[in-house]
């Protein structure tokens, strides 16, 4: 009887542990998992609308084919300048990081702000053409060529949505908008251009017909 | 006061941070023999080193200088022997000789990040150097002189 009793009682204080911990195990897994997912920004939703997608890339274009974006994405290997997007002068070339070579060298002349006065240097911190390995060519695509170019991986730089998103204010993108004396200013405002890129993006970054 | 490093110098001098280093070099260190020529980065004549690179030192404000390491012509070696200068004397390369202190500078980031440069490399590299008196010819002939120079030295060390 004695026997039974101890048993039963033991029995219970097992049971009474187990629950215990299996409860602050779940606690603890919830809040781990609300903390987590309180970190991770949600994924940008897509509503797939195709007619709102074009139109909004055609807005899009028309700010990546100005001098301001054009001129640093060249087909070739030596960076563009001026409205009329010519050939840089003294033809600094791309170099394997973008960065140019030898004494040539983008930040050789191109400070970390604009230079002051007329047509002098513009200025970024990082200053800088897109990588030997990845171009990312803007000069001569087709509206239909540049929308499928800046969605596919393995062409924008490895950019996934979110990151695509988040590159709209990219300190570089956002120089376009600080072009400095003597330079016109993209066809939209900075505002303007994210809105009609993110418009784009999530409504299926659908590419023009042509 | 802003405190520089030049040619292995410290000064600690009295100026506007946004004063372009070429000013601070010449007029307030003395250091003369790096030139002013068109004063917006187009020609080259300003060149000197900021942390071994090639900058338009008519551009750059000091204040992107100020703790930097920068070299001028007068410190690129002790006994004005760097190869460059060397090969420059060499082929008598100068005519009036103003822009060529840049070009010296911009050559030798050439010839230490390329040691055997072909005529293409060089090109790529002094492009951004003019010379009004068109001594291109023989910048390049005093390059490739220079890399020969910098291998046999390498070579004998």
């Amino acid at each position: 009887m004695k026997t039974s009793i101890r048993f039963k009682t033991k029995f219970r204080t097992f049971m009474i542990i187990g629950i215990m911990s299996s409860v602050v195990a779940t606690m603890a897994f919830t809040l781990n998992k609300e903390s987590e997912e309180a970190r991770v920004p949600p994924a940008p939703i897509v509503t797939k609308d195709s007619t709102a997608s074009v139109k909004a890339f055609k807005q899009v274009y028309t700010v990546l084919m100005s001098a301001r974006c054009m001129n640093c994405h060249p087909s070739g290997d030596i960076p563009l300048q001026g409205e009329d997007s010519h050939l840089h002068t003294m033809q600094p070339r791309r170099g394997v990081d973008g960065k140019g070579v030898y004494a040539m060298k983008c930040s050789n002349c191109h400070q970390p702000a604009n230079t002051p006065g007329l047509h002098t240097p513009p200025g970024n911190p990082n200053w800088h053409l897109p990588p030997a390995d990845m171009k990312m060519v803007f000069q001569g695509r087709t509206p239909r060529q540049l929308a499928k170019q800046l969605v596919d991986p393995n062409q924008n730089g490895h950019k996934d949505m979110k990151k695509l998103i988040e590159h709209a204010d990219d300190g570089l993108v956002k120089a376009g908008w600080n072009p400095g004396e003597g330079r016109k200013m993209p066809p939209m405002s900075h505002a303007a251009f994210k809105k009609a890129w993110i418009t784009w993006l999530t409504t299926g970054a659908y590419a023009p017909a042509k | 006061m802003i405190s520089l490093n030049v040619n292995q110098k410290n000064y600690r001098v009295d100026a506007d941070p946004n004063m372009p280093l070429l000013w601070v070099i010449r007029d307030i260190i003395g250091l003369t023999g790096t030139k002013y020529g068109c004063g917006v980065a187009q020609c080259g004549a300003c060149t000197v080193h900021l942390n071994d690179e090639a900058v338009r030192s008519c551009v750059t404000k000091v204040s992107r200088a100020e703790g930097q390491k920068i070299v001028t012509i007068e410190g690129l070696s002790k006994e004005n022997d760097h190869p460059a200068q060397i090969a420059w004397n060499e082929e008598n390369v100068p005519q009036c000789g103003y822009c060529h202190s840049g070009q010296i500078m911009s050559a030798a980031v050439l010839l230490r990040e390329n040691p055997n440069p072909t005529d293409e490399d060089i090109d790529a590299a002094m492009a951004g150097n003019i010379c009004r008196c068109g001594t291109y010819l023989r910048i390049r002939k005093a390059i490739h002189l220079a890399a020969e120079l910098q291998r046999k030295g390498s070579a004998s060390k």
